[in-house]
């Protein structure tokens, strides 16, 4: 069985307080509060007015450029303002309030359950439907789904692949949505090779998901060009580069996207939003979240409008248990601690995970015994102690030298040192001075020329 | 609701610590010191008790006292520090000087670096050699193995297998190939020398067991013991066949006991897969060396101590393949 | 006797010989350097701190022999009498400048700003602040980790346990910058001094509008500009929702404290107020 060639972690996945739930629909909120950012790149600017009735599926926010998103509403009711909210850091973030007024859809979006397998249009304008509907990569990174799809000139697309790891433990969104909806992915796949004139497809899945590969081994079977790949277990795969590697064996160079090496990286649950915008006209507004933890009372799958505050979800599930210690946004590896759940659901929230306050407080850290575990762990194959190091010293220049830039902010490093040391947190910290430093420097010589 | 706890990803651990890991070396180096207890009787009980009762009060005196810090004991490092110590030891050894081999392992060797993790010495090498140097005669007096049967001061003594070895090798005195204890007694241990020299076979169990508990990686006790097999099957003597010497090599002195747990210490061995080969082959090429020409019958503490040296070098040039470099 | 001779001969002779191989190679290479810049470097401190903006006291020796004039060229360490005695050696004349101090423009004590979550990370500001809004729920407040007193090289700066605050030591602190740059949320400013050391200070850079900020903190300024409008010098502005006083214009009338509603505004090293004038009741941080 395949895997990805450098470094990786075993962490105990814990999925099965949340597999195989079906995926429930989330009750609709009373307000909605849908940020402006729910993506890498410019602010989406907002065109709708304090007043004005919007339904669900409208464009109420448009791509503030190249790399950004467009935003639709969610919910069907009336703006009743476009003002600033605290998201669950702490931060402020622009959003467009709409208290709710029933369920309006617009006439164009089909919301019947048939499955459209044919698709008649050009490569141009499926990349267009998918820019207009706000599609970004629900993996987690949330990168504009149509930017990928439009490769940078001289580069040709060669291989699509598609992301069914789900490789952060706890985790089942994607692979409840593969046994559910496994067919309409398969058209979404389809409809990608076309948009980047593509003859084959890969799709990755780990092998604690054997339901899942099974039912996607099946339809691939009556689809040309489209290959399922069974996957060892190792964290983490679901990463872009890793997973390129361990599919079909090609290492991204450092530094570069990974249509270096002919491949387009998609998570399942960006496919099913396509195939959703592509056939039936839907634009991004829900996605599927995983809620889970240890003493969650419903731990589940929830289809979630976008808007919906956190908070709402978490009653659905049984409200927040009394025993915990830490609420993180995602997974456990690489997922954000939140100081509050009072912030909408969006595009960025692939589940929310309740840990108890036992599990919650990180051991002390002690000395280095230089034991190289970290070195061994790393899957970009960097020395994360000696980075770290760097880091606390204030050495930047060096950490650059030593490919800082490279890393992916995994958290193996951490997850693996026996003398629980905050690799991880001083690297970040690094990486964000050393990725200042280039952009400084890169726009000096800009200046220069 | 107390309020939320926020800290950087990743949120989750593996559950290793420092503390496990020692144990776990510990637990690896227990049959073969039940070996040398069968072996070599009260001696190997006392000579460990006072090493390991020394080196944790030492270290807790030191760091209390010296270095005004927390104390450290908790990670179980001055424990294996102890054993490793008694294992180098031979067990009609002088309490007292158990005692100095103590303070220079745990005071010279690694407090004074700044405790766990920052010393570049194998402590208990450090220890071991300082020994060596100074109480050369008590240090090169193994006792026979008897069991619990005789007195452990005065048990009676001899010369190792490898102090035969030398004469062999260096003089050529090939009639003392009949004096070498039988190939099988080597392995389960039945022969002259430090407690840890003693049972090649519990020190295989050992090894065997960390590697597959994933505390060390087969790099470097492979690359030792591969290096050391071949240099020997090179440099065989006459009046030996080669299969025969390179048994012996292996399976006699310290060549178990360094590779699998003095070689492989976390603090003084490169960080890389790469670097942990060339850090074994170093050893097993310095201790043929001493072992072939030098002065000393044994050369395992004096090749590890000179590779731990050249650790941080390794470190540094010894890089691990990065992701998507081009291979040269 | 014989020997003797040998050994002193040979000796004698690779001694020479070395002497002027060792002389024409220091001539080869000899570095042309204004002796001017060992003399500046002497009046110097020494501490390499990097306040000057130079890479060291050397870099800032060299910078004063190039420069045609000192405007500019300040160690903030050794002051104005250093940049004197640097001006005597060159025969420059020193400008005048201000003696500065770092203040902590944060007001932000446990009682007024209450924890909203429990941080487990590094204690490291910069770290704490790229990952959130802080313990607290003022985005903009002091953090509490010591970055700055980490990357104080006098020993300046101290934590207050019972604040969490950083206090600034005015006898050590040499005004060199590095706490500024330390400090992720530009918390610390480098003031001027002030006569006798005295001086006006808004303890708060909370951007936010009056009643976030106030729900953040009990201490925060929420821009009312109350302030301002009190102030007859133009000193103080308000922007961003929050007051600014420029010491160049503040004539240190006090007037400005006493009609702060939340106490934002401090008077620092002022004897206590004559109970003739108007006193606040609830200004109690005076000294902070």
């Amino acid at each position: 069985m395949k895997t990805f060639h450098i470094g990786g972690v075993h962490p105990h996945d814990n999925k099965i307080y949340s597999a195989h739930q079906p995926i429930q629909e989330c009750a609709l909120p009373a307000k909605a509060i849908i940020p402006l950012v729910q993506h890498i790149g410019a602010p989406a600017q907002a065109i709708v007015e304090k007043g004005q009735k919007v339904k669900v599926g409208e464009l109420i926010a448009k791509a503030g450029g190249f790399v950004s998103a467009n935003v639709h509403s969610p919910v069907s009711g009336t703006v009743s303002k476009i003002d600033t909210t605290i998201d669950s850091w702490g931060m402020k973030m622009p959003a467009i309030f709409i208290d709710v007024e029933g369920d309006e859809w617009l006439e164009t979006i089909d919301r019947t359950p048939d499955v459209l397998r044919e698709c008649n249009l050009e490569a141009k304008e499926i990349i267009d439907l998918i820019a207009q509907a706000g599609i970004v990569g629900l993996g987690g990174a949330c990168f504009p789904t149509q930017v990928k799809l439009m490769p940078p000139p001289g580069k040709k697309a060669e291989v699509l692949i598609v992301n069914g790891v789900e490789c952060e433990p706890y985790l089942t969104c994607d692979h409840q949505l593969m046994l559910e909806h496994g067919e309409e992915i398969m058209v979404g796949i389809q409809i990608l090779m076309k948009a980047l004139n593509i003859q084959r497809a890969v799709i990755g899945i780990e092998r604690n998901k054997p339901d899942a590969i099974a039912r996607m081994q099946e339809l691939a079977a009556r689809t040309l060009g489209v290959e399922v790949c069974p996957l060892k277990l190792k964290y983490p795969q679901g990463g872009e580069k890793q997973l390129i590697d361990a599919c079909i064996g090609r290492q991204v160079p450092s530094g570069a996207l990974p249509i270096e090496v002919g491949a387009v990286v998609d998570n399942v649950a960006t496919i099913y939003a396509v195939y959703e915008a592509v056939q039936k006209h839907k634009p991004l507004i829900s996605r599927v979240m995983t809620v889970t933890g240890k003493s969650v009372q419903r731990p589940g799958n929830y289809l979630v409008r976008f808007g919906t505050p956190l908070s709402q979800v978490v009653e659905q599930a049984g409200g927040v248990p009394e025993d915990t210690g830490k609420i993180i946004g995602g997974g456990p590896m690489m997922g954000r601690a939140m100081n509050n759940i009072d912030m909408p659901a969006n595009k960025r929230t692939s589940g929310l995970l309740f840990m108890t306050e036992s599990e919650s407080v990180r051991p002390e850290a002690e000395n280095c015994i230089r034991c190289g575990k970290c070195v061994s762990a790393c899957p970009m194959g960097l020395e994360p102690y000696l980075l770290s190091k760097l880091a606390e010293l204030q050495r930047w220049d060096e950490m650059e030298k030593h490919d800082v830039m490279d890393c992916i902010d995994c958290g193996c490093c951490l997850f693996t040192c026996p003398s629980h040391r905050p690799l991880l947190d001083y690297i970040r910290m690094g990486k964000g001075k050393v990725g200042g430093i280039i952009r400084a420097r890169q726009a000096a010589a800009q200046a220069a020329k | 609701m107390k309020n939320l706890i926020v800290a950087p990803a990743p949120h989750v651990h593996s559950g290793d610590s420092v503390r496990r890991n020692m144990l776990l070396v510990i637990a690896a180096l227990l049959p073969a010191y039940a070996v040398s207890v069968v072996a070599f009787g009260w001696g190997a009980l006392v000579t460990a008790c006072i090493s390991i009762v020394a080196c944790v009060g030492f270290e807790w005196l030191i760091a209390k006292y010296i270095l005004k810090q927390k104390p450290t004991l908790g990670d179980c490092s001055a424990i294996l520090t102890g054993l490793l110590l008694a294992m180098n030891l031979p067990s009609n050894l002088s309490w007292w000087i158990v005692i100095i081999g103590a303070l220079v392992a745990i005071g010279v060797g690694k407090m004074s670096f700044g405790g766990l993790g920052q010393n570049p010495f194998n402590p208990a090498l450090v220890g071991r050699v300082f020994l060596l140097i100074s109480f050369p005669v008590q240090m090169t007096t193994w006792p026979l193995p008897q069991g619990f049967g005789g007195s452990y001061v005065d048990a009676q003594t001899g010369a190792t297998p490898l102090a035969a070895m030398k004469q062999i090798v260096k003089n050529g005195q090939t009639d003392l190939v009949s004096q070498l204890p039988d190939l099988w007694d080597a392995f389960i241990g039945w022969m002259g020398g430090s407690l840890g020299e003693v049972c090649a076979l519990a020190l295989l169990v050992g090894g065997v067991f960390l590697i597959c508990t994933r505390v060390i990686t087969w790099h470097i006790p492979v690359s030792i013991l591969a290096t050391m097999a071949v240099f020997a099957c090179l440099a065989c003597p006459e009046g030996m066949k080669a299969g025969q010497y390179v048994a012996y090599t292996l399976l006699t002195g310290g060549a178990m006991l360094g590779a699998f747990f003095m070689a492989t210490d976390y603090v003084t061995s490169p960080m890389t897969a790469w670097g942990k080969v060339i850090f074994g082959i170093g050893i097993g090429v310095i201790v043929m060396v001493i072992r072939t020409w030098g002065a000393y019958p044994e050369g395992m503490s004096f090749a590890i101590l000179i590779m731990n040296a050249v650790t941080p070098l390794l470190n540094m040039y010894i890089r691990p393949k990065r992701f998507g470099e081009k291979k040269k | 006797m014989k020997f003797i001779l040998i050994a002193l001969l040979v000796l004698g002779i690779t001694g020479c010989v070395a002497a002027v191989l060792l002389y024409l190679i220091a001539q080869q290479f000899k570095v042309e350097e204004d002796p001017r810049i060992d003399l500046v470097q002497e009046v110097l401190p020494g501490a390499n701190c990097g306040g000057c903006g130079f890479a060291g006291c050397r870099a800032l020796a060299e910078a004063c022999v190039k420069a045609d004039s000192l405007d500019g060229l300040l160690c903030p360490v050794g002051g104005q009498e250093t940049m004197n005695k640097v001006g005597a050696i060159l025969g420059m004349e020193a400008a005048a400048a201000d003696p500065k101090v770092a203040v902590v423009r944060c007001n932000g004590v446990c009682e007024a700003r209450p924890r909203t979550s429990r941080y487990d990370g590094v204690r490291s500001c910069q770290i704490m602040h790229n990952l959130y809004v802080g313990e607290t729920a003022c985005p903009f407040g002091c953090l509490g980790c010591g970055d700055c007193v980490a990357a104080c090289q006098f020993g300046a700066l101290s934590i207050d346990p019972k604040t969490g605050l950083p206090v600034v030591d005015e006898d050590k602190c040499t005004a060199c910058g590095k706490c500024v740059k330390a400090c992720p949320r530009n918390i610390i400013e480098l003031r001027k001094k002030g006569p006798k050391g005295r001086r006006m200070v808004v303890e708060c850079v909370n951007k936010d509008k009056g009643a976030v900020a106030r729900k953040a903190c009990l201490n925060a300024c929420i821009g009312c500009s109350k302030c301002q409008k009190e102030c007859a010098f133009d000193a103080i502005t308000v922007e961003n929702n929050v007051a600014y006083i420029d010491f160049n214009k503040c004539r240190l009338c006090r007037k400005c404290e006493a009609v702060c509603p939340t106490g934002a505004i401090h008077a620092i090293n002022f004897p206590p107020r004559k109970p003739a004038a108007d006193v606040q009741p609830e200004k109690k941080e005076a000294q902070a």
